[in-house]
């Protein structure tokens, strides 16, 4: 590790819009300092990505700090408790504290570990693998307290149980003593939440608190952060690549890119003034919605039909009762869709709504009962008497890095189906059609040399999405079905990935079942949707009637959560 | 953007690493260049000289038996080589012979040296000679031969069989993966030395009786591992997406699902190996192995055990052996790190 720089000898400056930042709008500077950031610089085995950031948190503010996959948000915030592993740090990061300053990125080990969770907590976006799966959540947070706070095991054990109650957790005493596995995805990140707070830390880092949440909960979260920060009068660096999220939240913005802090100063300002083309960029990626009427219907039966359509699962009886019969576990139930040529169906719902069921039974790859027609015809179950089917449906899933096997070339992959259905009459043809449809999706053999004999290692996550998508295309289908097509990817990457298949629609006439949780993604994309929940239809309808005038009051509650967070 | 114009495949990105790892990268090549040599074991080490030159007519004695009488002998026999009069008679004069390097072969009884049998290291036995006066390097050089070449086939077919059965087991689970794993409990918990006793005791001994019964039992291992791989990777994405495209189950095994799955099967290769070569060498050890007279190194071990004075048996046996498990065991270290998924690109 360097010696960390003091921060009069600042040799390089950030880029532009970080310099007028140093005036900090938002008042911190009347109460004073709490968190000095200056220079700060990560690197992995030799390789920078933090290349020097500047920052400072008063005490009581809300920081946010925004950017996206590989900005380098997270390995700051790890940075500063010293917990990236591996890292070589260098510059300073000053702690204020009631015994003087002190310098985070040198103290030693020892004294470290007393302000981590102490005075610095950190909450996780993901809380379960975040809490330890072997113990109850109350023991953990007792841990907590015991460790820091010198309390008696059974003294201990009462302030976690507060401190669930104080997070919201219904029946805390009860909730104590369960392990993380047995509470429902809130109650985990209340709990983690809980432990964040349990020394009533002056600094709390929270890295995507509310991201693997279901956009319901994560309004709740979130005005539970907001309380809890009131009330304790901590500040928090949050991170986040959610710009709704800034914005709601924050006090003050700072916008990372590619390792640099490229803007900082007030929300407000920041959104309505935003000076870094970056920054910019980041604001107008919400998605717009370009979609073309669907053409009027011949006599063509519409591309994908279905009635009454219900698909279950057998799963285990707990216990003894397990070795006698399996239960039946109903994902969808009574389902039915209609989606015209050309027409995109949006289908949204939380996780556990059963709307990535209904997906894989469109597909045909889950028994369905019911009826259920692609293009006039009904699955058979049958490999090579579904295979004409096949060409006529296709699919793009959400995660690009796990839908593209590792181990094939990108022309192996696009054009297996070819192979699959016979599309082309020799290599030469196959390769040409290949091509084109990479092209089709903006892959283009000048921007990368030998495409076809490429990894999908190779690519960044919307190039991935963009090879799952020319995989689908290139059978020529009639229905593409888009299973959260967008939501592994950054905000930027994910207009560019939604501009595509708007052209791609309007194009090839094709017609989308899109399913999303992102009721924005809907609304720019769909012609008509369907609300699901427990793996039941709610309502459906047009775009306008369902989003702006919901009937029902999950569908509203659900519209809601999208425009205020 | 990538920079990069030469696409890298995972499997040579492995390689990279494994040419990294110097250790390694040195025994696979040390490892190649043993066996590549004792392939030409009946060239390097043979009683019979290649050329000889005699009486104005040449003879290829290693490809083809002359008789004594053919070199001026009294018998129809087939000429010995070793035998001092026949050596004295295609040399002198304008005769000349072409020894091997080792003018020994794996059988060879020499009936005119020196020295007791076993005879220590000499100019005229390098290694010396075991009891019955067969040569000692001769004998380690076929012995490794037939151990690496067992030890290739037995792991071969372990593979094969440990990936066709883990295969099926992962990629149809349910209730196949039930009746297989409980078939492979119960042929799991056969006493195998048994077996391959009472066996020994029926049929005649032979490598290809051992290969069998050895790989009946040397396939479960694998197949544990290559079912776990099938299991994760048969739900992932990709194999969904092949799916969709109408790709029929054996195309998804062998395409999709396969190559993704071979991690541990490559990793386990060399340790496979090892442990092939060990348990031959322990079989024969204990007499169960090959059939008598093949040179084997559990056979000399156990020469060296029953003549512990002359030490250059056991000495030069156990020499052999540490070298090539050891080499093998650096090749799988190094196998190891250049497929562990967490070690940084290459």
């Amino acid at each position: 590790m360097t010696a960390p720089t003091l921060p009069a000898s600042r040799g390089s400056l950030p880029p532009e819009g970080a310099l007028a930042a140093l005036g900090r709008p938002g008042g911190g500077s009347d109460r004073g300092t709490l968190l000095s950031v200056r220079d700060l610089r990560v690197a992995f085995d030799g390789h920078e990505v933090v290349h020097g950031v500047d920052f400072d948190i008063a005490p009581g503010e809300k920081l946010a700090l925004v950017g996206e996959s590989g900005s380098g948000k997270t390995v700051t915030a790890l940075a500063l408790l010293r917990l990236a592993q591996g890292a070589q740090l260098a510059g300073s990061a000053r702690l204020a504290g009631p015994g003087g300053e002190r310098e985070l990125l040198s103290v030693p080990e020892r004294e470290l570990r007393g302000i981590r969770g102490r005075e610095i907590a950190m909450i996780f976006q993901e809380p379960m693998t975040a809490l330890n799966p072997l113990y109850p959540v109350g023991e953990q947070i007792a841990e907590v307290l015991e460790l820091h706070e010198a309390l008696p095991a059974h003294e201990a054990h009462e302030r976690a149980v507060q401190l669930l109650a104080e997070t919201g957790v219904p029946e805390p005493a009860r909730r104590a003593g369960a392990f993380p596995h047995q509470l429902s995805g809130g109650q985990r990140q209340r709990a983690m939440i809980a432990m964040a707070l349990a020394c009533k830390p002056r600094l709390l880092l929270a890295d995507e608190p509310t991201t693997a949440l279901d956009v319901t909960l994560r309004t709740q979260i979130l005005e539970l952060l907001e309380r809890l920060q009131r009330e304790h009068g901590m500040a928090v660096l949050l991170i986040t690549h959610d710009l709704n999220l800034v914005r709601r939240f924050a006090d003050r913005v700072a916008v990372m890119e590619k390792g640099h802090l490229v803007e900082q100063g007030a929300v407000a300002e920041v959104f309505s003034a935003p000076r870094h083309a970056y920054t910019r960029r980041l604001i107008d990626s919400r998605p717009v919605r370009d979609v073309a009427p669907p053409p009027a219907e011949g006599d063509a039966p519409p591309v994908l039909q279905a009635d009454g359509l219900r698909v279950s699962y057998t799963v285990p009886r707990p216990g003894i009762r397990g070795w006698f019969g399996r239960d039946a576990f109903v994902a969808v139930q009574g389902a039915g869709l209609r989606i015209g040529r050309g027409e995109t169906l949006g289908v949204v719902g939380e996780s556990g709504s059963g709307k990535s069921t209904l997906a894989l039974a469109a597909l045909g790859l889950l028994p369905a009962e019911g009826e259920l027609r692609i293009a006039g015809r009904a699955w058979s179950g049958r490999t090579t008497a579904d295979r004409p089917l096949r060409r006529v449906v296709q699919v793009v899933f959400q995660d690009p890095f796990s839908s593209l096997s590792p181990r094939m070339t990108v022309g192996q992959i696009v054009g297996e189906g070819l192979q699959v259905h016979g599309g082309a009459p020799d290599a030469a043809a196959r390769r040409g059609r290949v091509l084109a449809t990479l092209a089709d999706v903006g892959l283009t053999e000048e921007q990368f040399p030998g495409l076809l004999e490429r990894y999908p290692h190779e690519f960044s996550g919307g190039q991935r999405q963009r090879l799952a998508i020319a995989r689908a295309l290139v059978v020529d289908p009639q229905l593409l079905v888009l299973d959260e097509p967008t939501s592994a990817l950054d905000v930027t990457i994910q207009k560019q990935v939604l501009g595509l298949l708007q052209r791609l629609q309007r194009e090839r006439g094709l017609a989308y079942l899109l399913i999303t949780h992102d009721v924005e993604v809907v609304r720019a994309m769909a012609h008509r949707v369907v609300v699901m929940k427990d793996g039941a239809i709610l309502e459906q309808g047009e775009v306008d009637a369902v989003l702006e005038r919901p009937q029902h009051p999950y569908t509203r509650q659900l519209v809601a959560a999208a425009l205020a967070d | 953007m990538p920079a990069s114009v030469e696409p890298v495949s995972p499997g040579r990105r492995a390689w990279r690493r494994f040419r990294r790892n110097r250790l390694g990268f040195w025994s696979l090549l040390l490892f190649c260049a043993m066996v590549v040599l004792s392939l030409f074991a009946e060239v390097l080490s043979t009683d019979r000289p290649l050329v000889v030159r005699y009486q104005g007519q040449t003879y290829f004695p290693i490809f083809k038996d002359y008789s004594e009488k053919v070199f001026g002998g009294d018998f129809e026999t087939p000429a010995d080589y070793l035998d001092p009069f026949i050596r004295q008679r295609i040399t002198e004069g304008g005769n000349w012979a072409v020894y091997a390097p080792n003018p020994y072969g794996p059988r060879t009884l020499n009936y005119f040296a020196s020295q007791p049998n076993p005879a220590a290291p000499s100019g005229e036995n390098l290694l010396g000679t075991d009891d019955r006066g067969r040569d000692l390097l001769a004998q380690l050089i076929y012995g490794f031969r037939v151990s690496v070449l067992f030890g290739l086939a037995l792991t071969a077919i372990g593979v094969v069989l440990g990936v066709v059965t883990g295969a099926l087991q992962g990629f149809f689970g349910g209730k196949t993966d039930l009746a297989f794993q409980r078939f492979i409990e119960i042929w799991g918990s056969m006493p195998e030395l048994y077996l391959l006793i009472i066996f020994s005791a029926i049929f005649a001994p032979s490598v290809a009786l051992l290969l069998i019964l050895l790989s009946l039992f040397g396939w479960m291992g694998l197949s544990d591992y290559v079912r776990a791989e099938f299991l994760r990777n048969r739900q992932m994405d990709y194999v969904r997406a092949a799916r969709a495209l109408g790709v029929g189950n054996l195309a998804i095994m062998w395409r999709h699902i396969l190559p993704n799955s071979m991690v541990p099967v490559v990793t386990f290769l060399p340790f496979r190996m090892s442990a092939a070569i060990l348990a031959l060498t322990s079989l024969d050890f204990l007499g169960l192995g090959v059939p008598p007279g093949t040179p084997s190194l559990g056979e000399l071990l156990n020469q060296g055990k029953a003549n512990i004075d002359a030490w250059w048996i056991s000495m030069s046996t156990f020499a052999v052996l540490v070298i090539t498990l050891m080499l093998l065991t650096f090749m799988g270290d190094a196998l190891r790190d250049a497929m562990d998924p967490r070690k940084a690109e290459g």
